[in-house]
Parts: structure tokens; sequence; C-alpha cells
């Protein structure tokens, strides 16, 4: 091959660069390990972490069973050793995946259009505020307090630039509940979303359908955001015009918080509009049924600086692991592990003092009363047990307070044994 | 002539999903319930509570199971052959980093879980912080944002953050014409103007029309380096002096930084911000799209800057610092693709600094090889020495009436997956082709028999090349009906 190039050494093949840019000394990495040490090098890594602890965090990671099936398909180098697919002749498998993808992903949320993925929920949420502000052609932000704050968070970092201001409104502190009337009263002509979460980030369940119409009176977008998937089953789709949501409970491992998978879903009058990936249905030369990406000219590839969203890479990979676990709980699953859920989490609430009154679904809020959260944590890591998230940290008004979740891998043993400390 | 690589094997067919759904099926089993059922309508309230999931499928585990393997085979991939497409970068993925991204104490951590107990994923994240500044002679990173686009948007914020910081945010990013089409779009969602300036003759950055372009209201510049005609930007020094100058920034794209590792460190050559892609240059699976990892790294001046937690030491732990007031803030929840991460460590690991190296000569060895052997079939517009890709021009073959994404889909009767078509957008009928480190001289001759016999063929029979593929189970696809009347997703026939 050298021969060929017309080199000698490979170092040759760099003799164009100049002098100055050139790296004078080997890079300050020791030496290349075999399989086993890398195995063994992460095993110990993982062995510093919290193994063999029960746990009751939620907040927007959920501990759900992941069907083996998952692991079974996505490790096909078929799916996971492809490219995007733009070239639809050989990349079929992918773009019927994510045809599926959508169309779940619309069953679920009731909407008419889905994209085949946003990073996760919290980047999701922010390209869905910018969007409805396209829409609208309005800049203001109306933001719960009552959504995951890390989202809101990102919403700030993504909307400060685009000059849209963030007005948030407060929560019930009686049901944890958006507090509506707040809404109502700071809502004005200028406001392009009312943004929304529900279950909200204290696990109860928002009155969306209220919110919308609030919203509307003013010409403003609802956008609803969620972190639990699961939800889904049993929760009636939401009356949004723009869903943005976090699949992570779709079988998608904690990870220590990510990757995951967020999607954007919304009404056919405002696809688009929307940023991400879209695959659509179409037919061959032959007259078969084929699939392809589709309204290419919102993204960046095509439109450059004039694009929906600056998104490429997103998340295919793990809306598979979506796909699959859909495909395979189906539509009476689904359902059924959303009563587990709700089961489980309402018999352990029911051992403790919730802080809120308001309907919940896998998550709550409750009251440490004279004991701070950090410390009833500590009695329960003697147990063996990660206990809820203080929430100090985030709402110091709930200093006294921690935010706790059971799925259907809580047992009951350890439910009890938990209620036992507080 | 003949095609050496293939030949054709029976494709099943498969149906959708719903299609193939019938009332009653499951795939999935749950626990006896331990704790007392709950009536949804008296916990969550009846308006809360929704009837069926409508269209929902239900299948049994043997046909979800041959529905997603059936459906694989419909797919190119890596581990089929040689994937050359331009810039993407999509070499070999070592499957052992799959496998230790699923060990449990690492793939079920929990982001709220107590610093305490999360000492190991911190330090695999302390540990490719310290590999990839490194590599890079950066002077801190940020491994949070969740590709290379969101590193872009990292970046540009930290550019707007310091130059804030200074008095005046300024107004413009300078892009030139061969750019990624990341780089305007990220520009316009960071808040700013882009103004693209045009490469010189030989496709280079072009000094003269710098200088002009770089005012006072000209935030930074965004240059990929080696560029995306696989060049490298020789005089990127000076650029860099010529920004510093009018106390402008200049932002490195990163996509093919796997020409440069263990050859040339941007730190060193006057680059204050930059994003790697994981997903290429440490070969973390490409997933069909995703997920990706676009680690952001910075000089001194902008780090107060990088978006919180930062990692920091605290005795003989590792501590997250949220108390930092000049931070732009988050730009994704948690701390970033963690999953991404440990596979790209284990890249690092396996490789070490050596093998870093090597595998940056071995990649651009191979692009040059395939240079040698194509060029005299198709035309070279931009001719100065290249690294790991090479974009040649359909000239030649367009006054056969054949263009760029013909001769691209007829590659795939040959058996490989086609490389970059029409971009960059400073070639006229670009095909960028990127062969990466991870393939032989077998797969590479493979190729480059490929693409003259298809040469050959554009001569005598161009009609067949125009309406290529011809062996696939999908022939081409009618992209323009697709988005006339978008159809989005699958509705009952009834």
């Amino acid at each position: 091959m050298l021969e060929a190039c017309g080199v000698e050494s490979p170092e040759d093949l760099f003799a164009h660069l100049p002098e100055a840019v050139k790296l004078k000394q080997p890079l300050q990495l020791p030496p290349g390990i075999s399989e086993y040490e890398i195995v063994d090098y992460f095993r110990r890594r993982g062995d510093e972490n919290a193994n063999g602890y029960a746990s009751f965090l939620g907040a927007g990671v959920y501990a759900h069973y992941r069907p083996v099936l998952v692991d079974t398909v996505v490790a096909r180098g078929e799916f996971l050793t492809s490219y995007t697919p733009y070239q639809a002749e050989i990349s079929q498998g992918t773009l019927t995946t994510i045809f599926e993808f959508q169309t779940m992903i619309c069953q679920l949320t009731g909407m008419d259009v889905a994209n085949a993925s946003m990073y996760d929920g919290s980047t999701g949420l922010a390209e869905a505020a910018l969007m409805a502000a396209r829409l609208t052609s309005k800049g203001g932000l109306l933001v719960a307090r009552s959504v995951h704050p890390e989202y809101q968070e990102v919403l700030h970092t993504y909307a400060k630039n685009q000059g849209m201001p963030i007005t948030d409104f407060g929560y019930d502190p009686e049901t944890g509940a958006a507090d509506l009337d707040d809404l109502e009263h700071k809502l004005n002509d200028l406001t392009a979303a009312v943004i929304l979460q529900s279950p909200n980030f204290f696990g109860v369940v928002e009155d969306v359908k209220r919110a919308a119409g609030i919203a509307h009176r003013r010409g403003a977008l609802l956008v609803m955001g969620f972190t639990e998937a699961v939800s889904l089953g049993i929760l009636e789709p939401p009356q949004a015009d723009i869903v943005a949501g976090e699949l992570q409970s779709f079988a998608i491992s904690p990870s220590y918080g990510g990757p995951y998978a967020g999607i954007i879903a919304t009404r056919e009058k405002f696809a688009r509009q929307m940023p991400g990936r879209l695959v659509g249905e179409t037919t061959d030369t032959h007259g078969n049924r084929a699939f392809c990406l589709t309204l290419a000219t919102r993204e960046q590839h095509i439109r450059r600086e004039k694009a929906t969203s600056n998104i490429c890479t997103n998340q295919a990979l793990i809306a598979l692991m979506a796909t699959v676990f859909m495909s395979v709980y189906g539509k009476q699953g689904l359902r059924e592990l959303a009563e587990q859920n709700l089961a489980k989490a309402h018999y352990l609430a029911g051992k403790l003092k919730r802080r809120f009154s308001g309907p919940f679904f896998n998550e709550f809020v409750v009251s440490t009363g004279g004991r701070s959260p950090d410390e009833i944590n500590r009695a329960l890591l003697e147990k063996k047990i990660i206990g809820g998230l203080p929430l100090g940290r985030f709402y110091p008004e709930l200093s006294d307070a921690m935010l706790l979740c059971a799925t259907e891998m809580s047992r009951r043993y350890e439910m009890d044994k938990l209620a036992g400390i507080f | 002539m003949a095609i050496k690589k293939v030949r054709s094997h029976i494709s099943p067919n498969e149906a959708l999903l719903f299609e193939r759904s019938s009332p009653g099926k499951k795939a999935y089993q749950l626990p006896n319930l331990d704790v007392p059922a709950v009536d949804p309508h008296a916990a969550l309230g009846s308006q809360n509570v929704r009837a069926e999931i409508a269209g929902f499928p239900e299948v049994s585990e043997v046909e979800a199971i041959r529905h997603f393997t059936r459906l694989s085979t419909w797919n190119y991939a890596i581990d089929h052959g040689m994937y050359p497409l331009g810039s993407c970068t999509m070499k070999y993925n070592p499957r052992v980093n799959e496998l230790v991204a699923r060990i449990e104490g690492l793939a079920w951590a929990h982001p709220y879980q107590p610093e305490s107990l999360s000492q190991g994923v911190m330090k695999v994240m302390a540990h490719l912080e310290s590999a990839l500044l490194e590599i890079t002679g950066m002077d801190a990173i940020t491994l949070q944002p969740a590709a290379g686009a969101h590193g872009e948007l990292t970046g540009i914020l930290l550019i707007r953050a310091l130059l804030q910081q200074r008095g005046n945010p300024r107004k413009k990013i300078l892009i030139p014409d061969s750019a990624h089409g990341t780089n305007p779009a990220t520009a316009a969602i960071a808040g700013y103007v882009v103004e693209n300036i045009r490469s010189d003759e030989h496709g280079l950055l072009d000094l003269a029309a710098l200088e002009r372009s770089v005012t006072e209201d000209v935030a930074g510049l965004m240059v990929t380096n080696p560029n995306t005609l696989g060049v490298f930007e020789s005089r990127i020094i000076e650029a860099a002096e010529v920004l510093h100058r009018k106390g402008a920034l200049l932002y490195m794209d990163g996509a093919n930084m796997n020409a440069l590792v263990g050859i040339a460190r941007p730190g060193d050559f006057g680059v204050d911000v930059m994003h790697l892609n994981l997903h290429k240059t440490f070969s973390t699976p490409h997933g069909g799209g995703g997920p990706g990892g676009g680690p952001v790294a910075v000089k001194k001046h902008l780090e107060p800057f990088l978006p919180v937690p930062r990692l920091k030491r605290d005795g003989d732990l590792w501590a997250y610092d949220y108390d930092r007031p000049l931070s732009i803030g988050k730009v994704k929840a948690f701390y970033g693709n963690f999953g991404v991460l440990v596979r790209a460590l284990a890249y690092i690991l396996a490789h070490g600094g050596n093998g870093l190296r090597a595998a940056t000569m071995d990649a651009v060895l191979n692009a040059n090889y395939i240079r040698k052997k194509l060029e005299p079939f198709f035309d070279l517009p931009y001719t100065l020495p290249n690294m790991h890709e090479v974009v040649f021009s359909d000239d030649r073959q367009a006054r056969q009436g054949v263009r760029t994404g013909d001769i691209a889909k007829r590659l795939i009767d040959y058996g490989f997956h086609p490389y970059t078509v029409s971009f960059p957008l400073i070639v006229r009928g670009a095909m960028m082709i990127e062969p990466t480190e991870t393939e032989g001289t077998l797969e590479l001759d493979l190729f480059i028999d490929a693409m003259i016999s298809i040469a050959k063929e554009i001569e005598t029979e161009p009609e067949m090349v125009k309406t290529a593929p011809h062996s696939t189970r999908t022939s081409r696809v009618d992209e323009v009906k697709a988005a006339r009347k978008p159809i989005l997703k699958w509705t009952s026939p009834k």
C-alpha cells in the first residue's frame, strides 16, 4: 500500500502538515490493554457504585424491567452498526422500525405525527418550546414549576439566547398540581407556549385539558412534557398541541442519565415546524411499499441556518429499544404494567405521609417530619435501601420532603422496610 | 464486469407489527402482584383514565423476534462490510464495548443516587475527561452534550457567554462554504447571524477573505479541520491569530478528529473550543442514527462557562461542583450520554496512546490508497494532499448523464454502502469517500474494483447505472412522493 501511495512510511503522508502544528511527543496515555483487562477495569468501576441496593428513586429516571428481547434485537449488528438511513434501498430495516415507532408514539399520545427521536426528554421539551415560538410567531414561555427542574434548566439555556423570556407559574401547595389560576393570571398575548408536565415532577397528574383551554384563549400553544412513559398506558392521552417526552421507561437502562430517547409529537397542521427526522411511507419503482426519510427540507443538511433545529445524530438505537419494548408489552401488557406501578406506589404511599393530595401514578412526595430527608436516607442506606430524592435542592420550600417512586420492580418487603424507617 | 463481493439470497417479506397483530396475543409476563390491586378510576379519577390504546400491537414472543430479525436483514451495516461514508467515520465497533456498557453497576446507576455510591461512574467520566484532554491538547472539557451538533451548540453558547462577560456577545459567526449543515443551524439557534466565507481555489480557508470578514461584530469562526475535503487547514494558526487580534474566537468542529489523533492537537494550533464526536473518532456505534456523544473541550478562558455540574476532587472522592456562577447552565438533563462515554473510554483503553496514533495513520493511508487507485477514473477537483478522506467529482461521468447519486446506488449492487453523496457543496457532484482505519486491503481492493467497474459501465451502459440498484429487495424509492403527501404513521385500512 505504501508503494501504491508513493511513500516510504506512513509518516510521509503527514509531511505536508506545518511543523508548528505537529505533536512532538507521543500521547501521554498508557499502552493498549487486552479485552479481559478492559472488562476487568469496568467491572471494578461498576463495583464501586450502588450494587445490591433496593432503590426508590424516580424523578425522571425509572427502574423498569427490561425484557430480554430488547437487547437481543438491538445487539444485532444490522441495527447496531448501520448509519442514519439516508440510503433507503439498503436501510429498510431501520426505516420500517422507525415508522412503527412513530405510529406507536402517536397511538400513545393521541397525536397525529411523531418524530424519530430527540436526544432526551429535556432537550425535546426545549425544542418543543422553540417550535411553539415559530408556530405562533411569539416568544414568551410560561413554565410550570412542577416541570422537572433539570428540564427547566435546559429550557433556560436554549431560550435565553433566542430572546425568549421565561416566566414560571406555581403549584398548589395542597394538591401538588400546577396552579392554573396563577397560569391564567400570568398568561398574556405575547406567550408562545404554556409548558406543563404530566404526571408532574411530584408525580401528580395535571389537568392538561383545562390548561390547554386557558392557553388557547390567549393564542398560546400547550406543550406537555412527560418523564414517565409507562403512565401513558393508563392515563388519558394529553389534550396538548405538542407533546415532548422521555422514553427512558421503555426498556432503556438508567445508565447514569443517558443515552435515553426523547420524542416530539404534534398535530398534523404543525408537522412542518417539527425538529428532527421523520420517516414516511412511499413506494419503490416496482410499486412495493417502502419507507424513506422525508420532509427533509426542515433539516440542517438541506436548510442550513434556516432549519427547524441543528439536530443531526439522534437516538435511533435507543428508540429501537423502546419500539421492541412496546411490541413486547403491546396493548394489554402496557396497561397491566401501568396498573402494577399504580398499585405498588399506592401501597407504599399508604404507609407514609403524603405531602400533596393530587392524583398520582407511581411517584409521590412525602414529608419527612422532624427529621431531614438526608437523615432518613442515611438510615435507609444502612438497610441497603436508596431512599427518595430530597427536594430542597430544587425547591427550598420543600426541604422537609422527598420524592419517592415505586415500580413493578419494587418488592413489598422492601417497601415495608422503607416505611419502617420513617 | 463481475461483481465479486456479493450474490443474491432469499430475503423474507414481513408485514408491519400492526398488520400481524391479533387480539389476545402476548409476548410479556409480569410478576404476580404482591400488593393489593388499585382501581385506576378511583385512584386517578375517571376523566384521567384512558380506554384502550387503540391500534397498539399484540403479538407473541416468537412473532416479535422474527419481526425484528427479518427487518434487520433489510439493512446494510459495518458488520456486512466497508461503509465508506465520508465525514461519518464508519469504523468497526468493538463488541467488548457493548458488554462493558451493560455491566450492572454501570447500566443501572441512577443519576440521583448518592455521590458516595457513584464513585465508579464518576471515575469513568474523570478518566475519559483526562484522556480526551491529552488527545486534544485542551484545558477543560464537558461530557454533557449528547451528539456533535449538541456539542456545537454548547461550544457557541460558551463563546457567547465569554463575549457577553467582556461586554458584547457580538452578532455574527463566520462559517466556510465547505462546512457541515449543522454549523450554520447551530449558530442560528445560539442567536447568531451566519456569514459564509468562500474557500480559496484549493478548497482551503481564504485568509485574505477571513481578514476582511473579521470585524468587531464577529464572535467567532467555526471551522472543520481537516476540512470536509479531507485537507488539513495549513494556515489554521494564522487564522486563529486573525480572529484573536479582533477579539473573536476559533471553534473547531471535531468531526474529522480521527485524522489528527496522536499527530496534531487542536490545543496546540490556536483552537479555543471544539467538540468531539464519540460516535465517529472513538467508535461508539451509530445505531442507525444515534445515540452519539459530543464532548466539548475548551481553553482556560472558557472554562468558567462550562455546563454544570463539573467533576471535582473532594479529598479521596469525586464530587460535583454546582457552584459555577458563570456557567451557561445545563444543555441536557443529568451528566451526558454516560453509556456512550463508557464505550469511548473502552476504545481508548484498548488502543492506548500508540494504538490511537497507529489508527490515525492507517485511516490516512487507506484514504490515500483509494485516491491513488481511483484518480485515473474519476475527477479530483482539489488536489492538495488529503488525510482520512478523499472527495472526487462526477464531472467525467456526468457527460454520460450519470451523476454521483447514480454511482452511489450502483455501488449497492456491488455489495457496498454508498459514499457520501453531493457533499461538500463546493465540489460539483461530490463523491466523498472515507474508508477508516478498520478496512484491510482485501476489502479496499474490492471497493476499488467496484468503483472502476462502475466507471466502465458508465461508458457502455449508462442507463443500467442510472436505474440501479438492481439487486436489492427494494428498488429506487420515490422520495418525492413521500414528501408530497406525507404518510407518517400506519392507519388501519378499515
